[in-house]
C-alpha cells in the first residue's frame, strides 16, 4: 500500500483507452464499475474531442456482484457491436473487474462474433498507463497485421501517437513533412486516426519510425521480428536529434540526407547575443523518459544551460535515463512520487525546471520558473496553434517554450539594480507575464512598503462601507471582488446612498445580475 | 404563508417513472471528496483503493489543487492483493505517517472504493482500531465512496451518514441544517433564520470537529441538498424529525423551504414577511433579468447529481422553461416528493440510466439546453446541441435568495454564448 497524492500516470486501462480513442472503427468493451466512466472526460475535456471515446463500460454495481457480472459483460459486448458496428473490438478489465476474474477475453471468444476480438491483459496493480497503451497497440498490431509485399516507393509507418498524448497531433504533421522532404512515403500512422484495415496493411512499409517509445515500442519490436521492418531509435526532438534522425533514416533507406534547414531558427536564436543570459542556467529536467532524454541534450547543447538533475516517472525508461544521467554527471531520479520530486527540486534549487504540469505547480510554490515538456497532459497542452515538438519546427517551438518562463536578460539586470522599487521588484516575476504576483508588504531592506502602495481600490466619494457589508465582500473570490466592489459603489452612488449595507451589496448584485 | 400552489393539471409526484439499467455515464461517490475536504477544514480523506481512484480524484478536480490537498489515496498493490502483506498493518502504517506529517488533522475519513470492497477490507474495523490509537486528538470514521455502491453526490451522503452515529446526544429543541454548502451561502441561510428568531441552529457537516453538533428526539432537521437520503435515514434513526420541503433553489424554493421551518418554529407571518420581503424581491428581480434567455426554451436533464428535480422545478416555474426529460440517478419520495409536487406534469421523469438509449432520446428531443456530464458535453455540442455541464452546479454557490439570479445565469450562459458567437464565414 502506498499513499499517493497526485499521479503521473493513470491505470493501464486508461492507456488502452488512449489507443482505442485514437483509432477509428475500433471499439473497446471495458468491464468496469460505474464511476470508471470518468475517463471519458479526459478526452472530451482535456483534449476537447468532439466524439465520445469508443468505449462501452459494463458499469456493474454491488448488487450485480452476487449474480451475473459475466452475463452483463456479454450483453454489453453484444449491444456495443450491434450499435457501433466496429471492424474490431478490444476487451479488457479495469482494476475492480480484474479482481472479480470474469475473464472478458474468454467470454468474448465464446460469443461467435464475426469481427476480430482482441483480448487485453492489463495488470492494474502492478503496471500503469503507458504500459497499457504500449501493450494495447502491440496486441492490436499482432492480431491484425497481415503479411504482404512492400510498397513500390520507399515507405514507413509512424508508430506511437495516441489520443491524449503530448503534442502528438502536431508531431505527426511535422514528421510527415520531414519524411516527404526526404522522399519517404508514409504508409500508415498508428494508432492515431488509424482503422483496423490500416493496421492490417502496416507490413507493406519498408521500415517504422518509432515516434514515442512509451506507446509504440512493443509493436515496433514485434514488427521488426515478424515482418522484418527495422525501426528508428532516435526520437527527433531538438536540432541535433533531428539531424541524427535524418541520418538514421538515410542509412536505413539509402536516400540522401541533405535537408533544407532554412526554416530552422533555434541555432541562430540561441547564438544571438540576446540569449547570452541563458548561459549556464541551472535546469532540472523531469517527465517521461523520451522527452527527458531529448530535453537534456537540447538544454546542454542547444540552449547552453547546465543540467543539474534529470529523472523520469515511467519505470520502463529507468535504464536509459540512468545511463544518460551518468553521461551528464548527475543523479537520476526514477520516481512517480510527486513529493519526492518536490524534495529533489528543493534540494537542487535549480533556476528553471523543464517538467510536467506537476513540476509547474512545484515551481509555482518554490518560485522557480517551469516550462512544460512532457505528459501528463493538461488542457493547456492543447494549444489551438501548430506547436509540434519534433523536427525543425519542433525545435523552434521548444526554444520559445524554454525562454518564455524566464525573466529576460536586461530585465534581470534592472531588477538587480532597482530591487527596492515597489512596482518592479523580483518577487513580481517576469514583466511580460502580467501582474499576478502580490506586492510584498515589506521591502528587502526591512522597511514597510505600506505607505508607498496605493490602496487596492480607492474609496470613492462619500460612500462608506458598513462592517457587515465589508465582511461579506471579503467572502467573494478575489478575482471578482474588485468588480463586485465597483458595481456596488456605482449602484450606491446612483441611488444617492451614503452607506453600503449588506442589503445594498445584494441589491447591487441583483441589479447587475446577468 | 406563501403563494406556492401546485400546478394545475397536477405535479409529477405520481407520474410514471422510466427506470433504466445499463451503462451509466456518472462519477462515483469519491468525487464528493473534492468539495468535502474544503468544507471540513480539519478533515483528511484517505481513499483505500487503486490507481484509478487516485486518477479520478485528480481528473475530477480538473485544475489540480496543489496546495497540498487534504485527500490522498492508499493505492493497493499486488502484495496487498496476494495476501503477502496484511492490508490492515499497511493501512496503520500509512495513517500514522500521514497524521505525523499533518498534526492539524482532527478527523480522518477512511473511504472505501470498488477494489477495497470487492476484496472486503473491513474499513469499519480499521476505523475503530485507528480511533483507539489516535484518540482523543483524531477521530477516524469510514464510509464508502465506491462506484459499486454510490453515484456521484451519494458520496457526500455516505460521508455525512457516517458522522450521524457519533454525534453527541442532546434533549434540546434544535434545528439541524444538513448538507455541505459554500460558507457564504451557509452564513446567509443562518442569518435569515436568526432574523426570524430561529436560533439553536446546528450544521452538519460542521466546519471543524470542535463545532460540535448534537442530536436527539427534539431535534428537527432540514436538508439543503436533495441527495442526502441515507443521512436522512440515519438522522431519523437517532430520533430526529425531518421537515419536508422543496429545496432552497430559486426564490420560490427558498421561500417554501424557509416557510416550512418557520411554521415548525411558530414564526409569525408578519415576521416571516419582514425578513424575507427584501431578499425575495431581489431574487425575483435578479431571476427576471438572468432568465431572459431561458424564457420559452426547452431543457433535457441527464442524471448526475440528484439536483435535477429541484432544478427542473426552478427552471420551469421561475424561468419559463419547458422540461422534456428530467433524469435523476435516484429518486426518494421523502426527499424529492415536495419538488415533484410542484413540477407540472409533462416531462418524462427517469431514474437510472442506459446512456446510449438516453442519448437517442436527447438527440430526438433536441432540447434548447441539455444538462449533462463532462464526458457528453463536447460530443453533444459537436452535434449542434447546446449543453450545460452538470458538475458546475455542485461547485458553484446556487442556494438561497442571493444566488437565485446566479443559478439562472448558469443555465442562460451557454444559450447566450451560442447567440453571441458568429463563427460561420460571412457570405
Amino acid at each position: 500500500m502506498k499513499l499517493t497524492v497526485w499521479t503521473y500516470e493513470g491505470p493501464p486501462h486508461v492507456g488502452a483507452m488512449r489507443v482505442a480513442t485514437a483509432m477509428k472503427d475500433l471499439h473497446f468493451v471495458l468491464h468496469a464499475p460505474q464511476g470508471d466512466t470518468y475517463a471519458d472526460l479526459l478526452f472530451t475535456m482535456i483534449e476537447r474531442r468532439d466524439h465520445r471515446p469508443p468505449v462501452t463500460y459494463t458499469t456493474f454495481q454491488a448488487r450485480d456482484l452476487g449474480s451475473d457480472t459475466a452475463g452483463l459483460f456479454k450483453a454489453s459486448c453484444m449491444d456495443a457491436v450491434e450499435r457501433f458496428e466496429p471492424k474490431a473490438i478490444i476487451v479488457g478489465s479495469s482494476c475492480t473487474a480484474e479482481l472479480i476474474q470474469d475473464d472478458p477475453a474468454g467470454l468474448a471468444e465464446t460469443m461467435g462474433l464475426t469481427i476480430p476480438v482482441i483480448p487485453l491483459e492489463l495488470p492494474s496493480y502492478s503496471r500503469k498507463e503507458n504500459f497499457g497503451a504500449d501493450e494495447t497497440f502491440y496486441q492490436i498490431v499482432r492480431h491484425l497485421a497481415q503479411p504482404q509485399d512492400r510498397t513500390a516507393q520507399i515507405s514507413c509507418n509512424i508508430l506511437g501517437p495516441t489520443a491524449l498524448g503530448f503534442r502528438n497531433r502536431d508531431d505527426v504533421v511535422e514528421m510527415k513533412t520531414l519524411l516527404a522532404e526526404m522522399g519517404v512515403a508514409v504508409n500508415v500512422v498508428a494508432p492515431l486516426n488509424a482503422t483496423p484495415d490500416d493496421v492490417a496493411r502496416m507490413p507493406a512499409a519498408h521500415f517504422n519510425v518509432l515516434l514515442y517509445p512509451e506507446t509504440g515500442e512493443a509493436a515496433a519490436r514485434w514488427l521488426e521480428k515478424n515482418h522484418d521492418q527495422p525501426f528508428t531509435k532516435v526520437v527527433p526532438i531538438g536540432v541535433g536529434a533531428t539531424r541524427d534522425f535524418i541520418a538514421e533514416v538515410a542509412a536505413i533507406t539509402g536516400l540522401p540526407c541533405a535537408l533544407d534547414e532554412s526554416r530552422l531558427r533555434l541555432p541562430w536564436w540561441s547564438k544571438s547575443v540576446d540569449s547570452t543570459y541563458l548561459t549556464g542556467k541551472r535546469v532540472f529536467i523531469f517527465g517521461d523518459g523520451t522527452h527527458v532524454a531529448a530535453h537534456a541534450r537540447i538544454a546542454r547543447d542547444e540552449m547552453g544551460f547546465e543540467v543539474v538533475g534529470i529523472g523520469c516517472y515511467n519505470r520502463e525508461m529507468a535504464r536509459p535515463v540512468r545511463a544518460l544521467a551518468k553521461e551528464y554527471g548527475v543523479e537520476a531520479l526514477i520516481s512517480d512520487d510527486y513529493l519526492e520530486v518536490e524534495e529533489t527540486i528543493e534540494a537542487l534549487a535549480p533556476e528553471m525546471i523543464l517538467g510536467t504540469q506537476m513540476e509547474r505547480h512545484i515551481g509555482k510554490r518554490l518560485g522557480i520558473p517551469c516550462a512544460v515538456i512532457s505528459a501528463p497532459v493538461h488542457v493547456q497542452d492543447y494549444p489551438a496553434r501548430f506547436s509540434p515538438q519534433v523536427g525543425f519546427e519542433g525545435a523552434n517551438v521548444i526554444f520559445d517554450t524554454l525562454v518564455h518562463p524566464l525573466v529576460m536578460g536586461l530585465e534581470e539586470h534592472l531588477l538587480t539594480m532597482f530591487r527596492d522599487d515597489f512596482e518592479f521588484h523580483d518577487a513580481a516575476g517576469p514583466s511580460h507575464h502580467g501582474g499576478h504576483s502580490p506586492l510584498p508588504t515589506e521591502d528587502v531592506s526591512g522597511g514597510s512598503l505600506e505607505d508607498q502602495i496605493k490602496p487596492e481600490l480607492p474609496q470613492d466619494g462619500n460612500v462608506i462601507w458598513l462592517m457587515d457589508a465589508e465582511k461579506e465582500l471579503k467572502k467573494i473570490p478575489f478575482f471578482v471582488r474588485g468588480k463586485a466592489k465597483r458595481n456596488t459603489e456605482t449602484y450606491a452612488q446612483e441611488k444617492g446612498l451614503g452607506e453600503i449595507s449588506l442589503d445594498t451589496l445584494y441589491e447591487a448584485k441583483a441589479h447587475y445580475a446577468r | 404563508m406563501n403563494d406556492l400552489s401546485p400546478p394545475q393539471g397536477g405535479g409529477c409526484r405520481n407520474a410514471p417513472v422510466l427506470k433504466e439499467r445499463g451503462q451509466r455515464e456518472v462519477f462515483c461517490g469519491l468525487t464528493g471528496i473534492i468539495w468535502l475536504h474544503r468544507k471540513m477544514q480539519d478533515a483528511f480523506f484517505l481513499v483505500v483503493g487503486s490507481r484509478t481512484c487516485a486518477h479520478l480524484l485528480q481528473s475530477a478536480a480538473g485544475v489540480m489543487i496543489f496546495a497540498e490537498p487534504r485527500f490522498g489515496t492508499a493505492i493497493l498493490e499486488e502484495t496487498d492483493l496476494a495476501g503477502m502483506a496484511d492490508a490492515h498493518k499497511e493501512l496503520d502504517r500509512e495513517v500514522a505517517r500521514l497524521l505525523a506529517r499533518r498534526p492539524d488533522i482532527r478527523q480522518l475519513f477512511l473511504v472505501g472504493s470498488c477494489p477495497s470492497e470487492v476484496i472486503k477490507i473491513d474499513l469499519a474495523r480499521a476505523a475503530e482500531r485507528l480511533t483507539q490509537i489516535h484518540a482523543p486528538h483524531v477521530r477516524v470514521l469510514n464510509y464508502s465512496g465506491s462506484g459499486i455502491e454510490t453515484t456521484f453526490t451519494q458520496g457526500e451522503d455516505a460521508c455525512l451518514a457516517s458522522m450521524v452515529p457519533v454525534l453527541k446526544d442532546t434533549q434540546a429543541r434544535e434545528l439541524m441544517l444538513v448538507g455541505a454548502l459554500p460558507d457564504v451561502v451557509e452564513d446567509q441561510m443562518v442569518s435569515l433564520l436568526s432574523a426570524m428568531g430561529v436560533d439553536n441552529i446546528r450544521l452538519l457537516p460542521a466546519r471543524r470537529i470542535d463545532d460540535t453538533t448534537a442530536i436527539g428526539p427534539n431535534t428537527v432537521f432540514a436538508l439543503t441538498q436533495p441527495f442526502l437520503g441515507d443521512t436522512h435515514a440515519e438522522l431519523v434513526r437517532r430520533g430526529a424529525r425531518h421537515i419536508a420541503a422543496p429545496f432552497p433553489l430559486g426564490e420560490e424554493g427558498t421561500t417554501a423551504w424557509l416557510a416550512a421551518i418557520a411554521q415548525e418554529f411558530g414564526v409569525s407571518k408578519e415576521t416571516f414577511d419582514t425578513v424575507t420581503a427584501a431578499p425575495r424581491a431581489r431574487a425575483r428581480k435578479a431571476i427576471a433579468q438572468a432568465s431572459e434567455a431561458l424564457q420559452g426554451k426547452s431543457i433535457f436533464f441527464f442524471p448526475d447529481s440528484q439536483l435535477e428535480i429541484p432544478l427542473a422545478r426552478f427552471l420551469t416555474r421561475e424561468c419559463g422553461m419547458t422540461a422534456l426529460e428530467v433524469g435523476s440517478p435516484y429518486i426518494h419520495d421523502a426527499v424529492h416528493g415536495p419538488d415533484l409536487d410542484l413540477l407540472a406534469a409533462g416531462p418524462q421523469i427517469s431514474e437510472g440510466q442506459d446512456v446510449d438509449l438516453q442519448l437517442d432520446r436527447a438527440r430526438a428531443a433536441r432540447a434548447d439546453l441539455t444538462v449533462c456530464g463532462l464526458g457528453l458535453a463536447n460530443p453533444l455540442e459537436a452535434e449542434g446541441l447546446t449543453t450545460k455541464w452538470a458538475i458546475e452546479l455542485v461547485f458553484t454557490p446556487i442556494h438561497f435568495y442571493e444566488q437565485a439570479g446566479d443559478l439562472a445565469s448558469l443555465f442562460a450562459r451557454p444559450i447566450r454564448r451560442k447567440a453571441a458567437l458568429r463563427l460561420e464565414a460571412a457570405e
